[in-house]
């Protein structure tokens, strides 16, 4: 792909995984926008496109009906549209309201039906439009999005990790967080990140997700035998992977 | 058509450079002011009530996702409001490097809006991508000092977007001597980039625009220093009149109401609005400020009581030479008491509990409940940006009459009002998630 349009959008979320785009140093970032040319993006531009673009780095959960058609404009424009982000790729810690129905009584109060305060449910945004690949992670590491855009410019398919964050413990050679009369979620939890938190002492909280297809019945015994009690054990994982339970709503 | 007379209609949608959404909507018809006003449009996100239920041990990493730019603040309020509800004592060591992560937060978040959000207004730039080919040298300054207050925060905190390793009562994971002493040589290079940031500072300075409309000004204060991770609520008024409130009685400065232009609420204390950021601070605690930041500030011609909102971002400029300073003594400091291998302290009761920081926006409260298992039962934060919201519409309802009155047109009025509110640096996906919540 030759020197592509990127764009980047945000929708219902912290743009901290923009932040992070930031972080690289002159060195990366410079080099990077040789070889991408960013034709949008509000939080550090004001020029704005309407034209096709090659990369749509979409940011925020899909929450409000009435994003749809901003997201479905932007499908249309775009070749490529990563969810950047966990709210973009699973809604990540935005579903942690999802199984309530109070939310909105509970933060607003009498106020909570004036209409601009309408939300739904926090869902990712492939539930309004085709994602062609995510880019996991509260905030994104972002190496990994540096990976993906690099596999796009050599016509590469990007490599997501589909593994649990053990086998990054197992790969460091970091002591399990459970041998430490700890818990963890690491079992369950995307990889992908490097296991930077059990290394220095922290549970993992998945908040890259759930890895597809993740034994929840297995990480609630396991939590359990850590000390937890049944009902702290069964609502763990509703931090970051709330929408990939099976109880997800 | 002289602009007197003249009809005028700004509908910035989605104003830029800016962290979240805000909308600016001006209506002016044969010269009189049909509307004019400063909307918040965020999709709200609800924290507070993502936190009941959840144990202690993850109310910081729930709430530190409220914003991807102050999550350092966002985990430090929040801690501190936890540690404060179950009776957790912090120790020096802890208090020192939790300072140093807020000096961090505080220089990596200037950095970035005096660099990449506010100097391409001064420079005439749509964004700071175009200034890579006329301003390399400065674009790949500020790139390196957004990368240093990066790795500084990264050191102590894990990471400096959500930071992991900070948990209630101390840190999971420590800086080893080793790598404070990296810090420290990283920082004392850092020197000419500081100084070439200034040279740009000041030549860019007579570009702020002359607008003057002194507010109550709220920000932390404390005896022992320039308060960032620790201090008293402080109000200052225009004639520079100071009183001090316990952050416990928060609410009672906040006053927080609802209002149809935005899905954050506003605020009022002493006057009709209030200010918070780096010029609230600015002009609380000048007096405190490091001597070499203070001659900074004489440089720019600053001096409290600024009743100039533009000037939040030359305020910027003085703290990032104030957290540069300070965290050297602070690094010093712990290099010479030697690194204690401390495990965080633990709760002593089950209670309610308020904190507050000061995040690059200004004054930031978090408050929660636990019950006797440790699990939140009520939460309740207040964001610097919800603090300022009416006092931007405050300023918008004095500055756009004497902006017709000049004569000045739609762009330049457009401008302005763009400009103005990029200088308070908002950061409005933090601001609406707020609430009265009933404290049990």
């Amino acid at each position: 792909m030759a020197r592509p349009k990127a764009a980047f959008f945000d929708f219902t979320c912290c743009e901290g995984c923009q932040i992070e785009f930031t972080n690289y140093g002159d060195a990366a970032f410079l080099e990077l926008i040789k070889h991408v040319d960013v034709v949008e993006f509000r939080e550090a531009m004001s020029e704005k496109t309407t034209e096709p673009i090659d990369i749509a780095f979409i940011e925020g959960s899909f929450s409000r009906e009435a994003d749809r058609k901003r997201l479905e404009d932007i499908r249309k424009r775009a070749k490529i549209v990563i969810a950047y982000g966990q709210c973009a790729a699973t809604a990540g810690i935005n579903a942690l309201k999802n199984h309530t129905k109070d939310y909105k009584e509970a933060v607003y109060g009498k106020d909570a039906l004036m209409p601009h305060l309408d939300s739904q449910k926090a869902l990712p945004i492939s539930a309004a439009i085709k994602v062609d690949y995510n880019a996991f992670g509260c905030p994104v590491n972002k190496y990994e999005v540096l990976q993906i855009v690099s596999h796009l410019l050599h016509g590469k398919e990007p490599v997501i990790p589909t593994y649990p964050v053990c086998v990054e413990c197992k790969r460091r050679e970091t002591v399990c967080r459970y041998q430490e009369g700890d818990h963890c979620l690491g079992q369950t939890a995307r990889a992908g990140c490097g296991a930077p938190c059990p290394a220095d002492g922290i549970p993992c909280e998945a908040c890259r997700g759930f890895v597809d297809g993740p034994n929840e019945a297995a990480l609630e015994k396991a939590l359990c035998s850590a000390g937890f009690s049944k009902s702290r054990a069964q609502e763990k994982s509703r931090m970051f992977a709330a929408n990939q339970r099976r109880d997800a709503k | 058509m002289s602009t007197a007379t003249q009809d005028i209609k700004i509908d910035v949608h989605h104003l830029t450079r800016v962290e979240g959404h805000g909308n600016i909507v001006v209506d002016v018809r044969k010269g009189k002011i049909e509307k004019c006003e400063w909307q918040v449009p965020e999709a709200p996100r609800f924290f507070e009530a993502m936190v009941r239920g959840r144990h202690y041990s993850e109310v910081a990493r729930i709430t530190s996702r409220i914003c991807g730019i102050c999550s350092v603040g966002h985990t430090l309020a929040s801690l501190k409001a936890t540690e404060a509800a179950l009776g957790i004592h912090i120790s020096e060591q802890t208090f020192k490097l939790r300072e140093l992560l807020k000096h961090a937060e505080n220089f990596d978040s200037h950095v970035l809006h005096v660099y990449f959000l506010a100097a391409p207004d001064l420079l005439g730039a749509p964004s700071v991508f175009p200034l890579v080919a006329t301003h390399g040298e400065v674009v790949a300054r500020a790139l390196r000092l957004k990368r240093l207050g990066h790795e500084w925060g990264s050191l102590i905190g894990g990471r400096t977007t959500h930071p992991t390793r900070p948990v209630p009562g101390g840190f999971a994971a420590l800086p080893t001597v080793k790598e404070l002493q990296e810090l420290k040589a990283k920082l004392e290079q850092a020197v000419p980039e500081l100084e070439a940031t200034l040279k740009t500072a000041l030549a860019l300075a007579p570009k702020f625009p002359a607008f003057d409309r002194p507010t109550e000004y709220i920000a932390l204060s404390s005896d022992k220093g320039y308060a960032l991770y620790d201090g008293e609520i402080q109000s200052c008024l225009p004639d520079g009149k100071k009183q001090r409130y316990a952050v416990a009685d928060y609410k009672k400065v906040t006053n927080e109401y609802m209002t149809k232009l935005s899905t954050a609420k506003y605020c009022k204390n002493k006057l009709d609005s209030y200010a918070a950021g780096a010029l609230a601070r600015f002009n609380n605690n000048y007096d405190q400020l490091h001597p070499e930041a203070k001659k900074v500030a004489q440089a720019l011609g600053m001096k409290p009581v600024c009743g100039n909102p533009y000037l939040n971002t030359a305020a910027q400029v003085v703290e990032i030479v104030h957290s540069y300073h300070d965290s050297l003594r602070l690094v010093n400091e712990l290099l010479k008491a030697g690194i204690k291998d401390e495990k965080p302290a633990q709760p002593t009761k089950y209670a309610t509990g308020a904190g507050g920081v000061e995040v690059p926006r200004g004054i930031l409260f978090h408050e929660y409940s636990y019950d006797q298992d440790g699990m939140c039962t009520a939460g309740n934060c207040i964001i610097p940006t919800n603090q300022n919201h009416a006092n931007i519409q405050r300023d918008f309802d004095k500055l756009v009459p004497e902006l017709l009155a000049q004569n000045k047109s739609e762009s330049e009025i457009t401008l302005a009002l763009e400009m103005l509110v990029r200088a308070y640096d908002p950061c409005i996906s933090c601001s609406t998630h707020f609430l009265d919540v009933t404290f049990i």
